[in-house]
């Protein structure tokens, strides 16, 4: 199940304590770039909770990733003043409808039909967005400002900030990385964790495993709108190429990469992928050639992704310090 | 007499033109073992898999304790108290044992749609959990991968998962099924023990297995009931000895 060792939450804190340090040495541009990578970890850990713990491979959760940043533009854009709780809960839930809605007719099947169904969904869905001349069209949509998070008229976040929103993006990771190990910890992640393995005898067990997954469905399709909402809020600008089938298949890419079924692995799928993308076309213009080999060295030498590696590394440690007990 | 438990009324389930189950009008009593034998092919698992809900029937009914559950979907006939064991051991490899006895215990709650405590401070489930692993023999092994078993403490598993659930009519596909002698010993005194306390239907090739557990026999040929009775009375059944003895016969042959 979904175990994290000593070993494991030592490093996740030592990676938190780097995030928070970051912004202090990493200029503007990479601030920048570092808060888009974990509004992208959001979405990719999202997915997770379909591909990695509930066993539905999901061709198209870019789709809710689209449907969050839309929402907030279209809905919002063109305020003076936007209402962050407002904003955010109207759009979080309609996102939610959104999955419900496609979760519902999605779970009926399985396997490669599951896979077409989400990917004709999340297609019908770029399209809407792309041919549609009031949203802005193939040339996507603008926003005006940012919306503004106060409580009882006191600012408590400044989203103009780099900085303030940096902050802002990095607590919602934590929070989302906590809230998913809570349910994954809590008696609905273990029948999840089970559907995964075996669905024919989870159900024989007394769950009804289609309402189990749908659920899932609906919790990832929901974080997913909230990584679409901080991405409009973040970047202002919106185009349907966020719904589109290469986003999620990039999204797959991330999960697979960093190593699905962990939480943590998609996060540091995403940062590999993104800073890749970022530094070597530097070097080589053929730097699409070199990802691809990343890649495949990854998926052929490290099974279960980057996140197995720590892990693996981690046991080492753990045995040694057992063994150096006895000794 | 006592009480019915589980009764089927011309319980039919075609595969197009095939009769796996065939005007089948069955009565199980409560507290009994009533095992169901059978040549192979003679649709006995279809006729577990329409009890458990895996399928549905073509026509005819199902009544459990007086209701109707004729649709009824696997989870549901789990939850009203049916459990299942399966021929082709049905676990999850990758989990330990405890794991997949957690599954079965957890089904108890109301719902397991509860998404913020622990489950393990479940203490309950704990308990039913602990209990089943117990009964079958796997205490020591609780933390052990069960894909990583003998192939016979796989099967205890099977039966412990389902015992999990707390059933109070057990519906056992093969439970000896692949076992060698020893095992096979181990799980028939399981299921001796468990017959004192619980209904079971029993699915057996193991001859010796069934004349020594059942009180009631069903033979089935071809998707029919041939003939219900004692033990005795099947065992010196000229009909039954023609389609299931002889039937063996010509196998050795």
């Amino acid at each position: 199940m979904h175990i994290v060792t000593r070993p494991i939450v030592i490093f996740l804190c030592l990676c938190l304590v780097l995030l928070l340090l970051f912004p202090m040495v990493g200029g503007p541009f990479y601030t920048g770039l570092v808060t888009k990578i974990m509004i992208l970890s959001i979405f990719t850990i999202s997915l997770d909770l379909l591909i990695g713990f509930t066993g539905l491979v999901s061709f198209g959760h870019a789709a809710f990733f689209g449907i969050g940043a839309y929402l907030l533009a279209i809905l919002f854009g063109d305020l003076e003043h936007i209402n962050y709780w407002w904003s955010l809960t109207l759009t979080l839930s309609m996102t939610g409808l959104a999955a419900l809605l496609v979760g519902w007719l999605c779970i009926r099947t399985s396997g490669i039909y599951f896979i077409m169904l989400t990917l004709a969904f999340a297609q019908m869905f770029f399209y809407f967005f792309f041919e549609s001349p009031h949203f802005g069209g193939d040339d996507g949509i603008f926003m005006m400002n940012k919306p503004e998070i106060t409580l009882a008229t006191r600012q408590l976040v400044d989203l103009d900030n780099e900085h303030d929103f940096y902050y802002f993006v990095l607590a919602w990771l934590v929070g989302v990385y906590l809230f998913l190990s809570m349910i994954l910890r809590a008696p609905f992640g273990h029948v999840l964790i089970a559907i995964k393995a075996n669905e024919q005898r989870v159900r024989a067990l007394g769950y009804s495993t289609p309402h189990y997954k749908l659920v899932s469905f609906v919790i990832a399709g929901t974080i997913a709108g909230l990584a679409g909402f901080l991405e409009a809020a973040h970047t202002s600008f919106i185009t349907p190429a966020y719904l589109g089938w290469h986003e999620s298949g990039m999204a797959i890419m991330m999960v697979i990469l960093g190593g699905m079924g962990t939480l943590f692995g998609p996060v540091i799928g995403t940062f590999i992928v993104v800073l890749l993308q970022d530094f070597l076309p530097n070097f080589t213009e053929h730097w699409k050639l070199i990802m691809g080999a990343i890649i495949i060295f990854v998926v052929l030498f490290l099974p279960n992704g980057i996140a197995g590696l720590i892990y693996s590394i981690s046991n080492r440690f753990s045995s040694k310090e057992n063994s150096g007990r006895e000794g | 007499m006592s009480e019915i438990i589980l009764r089927t009324e011309h319980l039919c389930k075609n595969f197009g033109g095939l009769k796996a189950t065939d005007d089948v009008s069955l009565e199980f009593e409560r507290g009994k073992v009533h095992a169901i034998l059978g040549p192979n092919g003679a649709g006995k698992t279809t006729l577990i898999n329409l009890l458990s809900g895996e399928l549905l029937p073509s026509s005819g009914r199902i009544q459990f304790k007086g209701y109707d559950i004729t649709d009824a979907r696997p989870e549901k006939v789990s939850r009203i108290g049916i459990g299942r064991s399966f021929q082709k051991t049905n676990i999850l490899p990758g989990f330990s044992c405890l794991q997949n006895c957690w599954i079965g215990a957890q089904s108890c709650l109301i719902t397991s749609m509860r998404f913020f405590r622990p489950a393990k401070h479940l203490r309950m489930v704990h308990r039913r959990a602990d209990h089943a692993l117990q009964l079958c023999g796997l205490s020591s092994k609780r933390n052990q991968i069960a894909g990583t078993m003998s192939y016979g403490e796989q099967r205890q598993l099977e039966i412990a998962m389902m015992l999990a659930t707390e059933p109070e009519l057990l519906l056992l596909d093969e439970p000896l099924a692949g076992m060698g002698t020893e095992e096979s010993q181990q799980v028939t005194a399981l299921l001796k023990e468990l017959a004192k306390e619980q209904t079971l239907i029993l699915i057996e090739h193991d001859m010796d297995a069934v004349f020594s557990l059942a009180d009631r026999i069903t033979v089935m040929v071809d998707g029919a009931e041939l003939e219900t009775g004692s033990v005795d009375q099947i065992r010196n059944s000229q009909a039954v000895q023609d389609a299931y003895l002889g039937h063996d016969e010509e196998e050795a042959a």
